[in-house]
């Protein structure tokens, strides 16, 4: 079973159930403060504004007990993948390096991005080729990555960004931007590839009535 | 034991892009006031007991490390004061 972890202020949780169901995977959304359940084969952090992003977006989350069962479920091999708030959370613990913090414009920002695979062997991006463009939504106020440049070259050089930002063709540009993310970074694995997180909304274009199934391929590797 | 305030100052690393601080000083220059450049920082002030200021000043630097700064994008410092 897929477990998708709802805490207090958590509000993508259905949508993640519902796109995995599309899917094909088995899915169920797991109140945080019951632990996950021992049967958990793959963990989603959904989306959503857990703890009214009190202190930072994912601080408060992040500490909380549930975490450390996804900590140990992750270093099982479990896949973990944490969207939007769920990638803020994800960092916040620790789980993936960097931080999600206030996008360059100051503002919450729902629109519709085009993202570049940066490479198709890890099991988040194993539906799609390297350089593939897919169109995903963003709804975040705090989606900036943000990384000590050392830190930044480092993940670079262990290839752990699988999606950038960039225009409809491919390319990587500062106009493509959406919220100022160092490297146009959208998404990052952690330790293992078996760990990523991402700030663009796999789960909203997983439907084909709501104008697009690019995300479908992320899903699946929990299928 | 005595009583302290812990007073925890956690601010953007230089160089961290602060959208928030910069829409700030804007609005500053809109209301006619000239500056350079404007920073915010977070403050936390906690109370508690401890058995001399330097272990209340290391329970509020733990508290900083593990909670109230991302060492990812912050610097914070901590002052103790007798309450």
């Amino acid at each position: 079973m897929i477990s998708v972890v709802r805490f207090g202020g958590s509000n993508c949780d259905r949508d993640a159930v519902r796109a995995l169901d599309a899917v094909g995977a088995d899915a169920e959304i797991v109140w945080h403060e019951d632990g996950l359940p021992a049967d958990t084969e793959g963990v989603v952090l959904p989306g959503g504004f857990s703890y009214g992003d009190y202190l930072r977006a994912g601080a408060m989350a992040a500490r909380s007990p549930i975490v450390e069962d996804v900590r140990a479920a992750a270093e099982r091999g479990v896949p973990v993948l944490g969207i939007c708030n769920g990638a803020q959370i994800g960092c916040e613990a620790g789980l993936t390096p960097g931080a999600f913090t206030t996008n360059r414009s100051a503002r919450f920002q729902c629109e519709h991005v085009h993202l570049r695979v940066e490479r198709a062997d890890t099991p988040w991006t194993a539906a799609y080729d390297e350089g593939d463009v897919v169109e995903f939504p963003i709804a975040h106020g705090e989606g900036r990555f943000e990384i000590p440049d050392d830190e930044l070259a480092a993940i670079e050089d262990e290839n752990r960004v699988i999606l950038r930002y960039c225009d409809a063709d491919g390319n990587v540009t500062e106009e493509s931007n959406p919220n100022g993310s160092k490297h146009n970074v959208a998404g990052v694995l952690g330790d293992d590839e078996t760990v990523a997180v991402m700030m663009p909304h796999p789960e909203r274009a997983a439907l084909p009535l709501l104008g697009g199934t690019d995300g479908r391929g992320v899903l699946e590797a929990f299928a | 034991m005595t009583a302290y305030t812990a007073t925890v100052t956690v601010r953007l690393k230089r160089g961290v892009l602060d959208p928030e601080a910069e829409t700030t000083k804007q609005a500053l220059e809109r209301l006619g006031f000239e500056l350079e450049a404007l920073r915010s920082a977070d403050r936390f002030e906690v109370d508690l007991d401890a058995a001399d200021a330097d272990a209340a000043a290391e329970r509020a630097d733990e508290m900083a490390e593990r909670l109230l700064a991302n060492p990812t994008i912050h610097d914070y410092d901590v002052t103790v004061e007798e309450r």
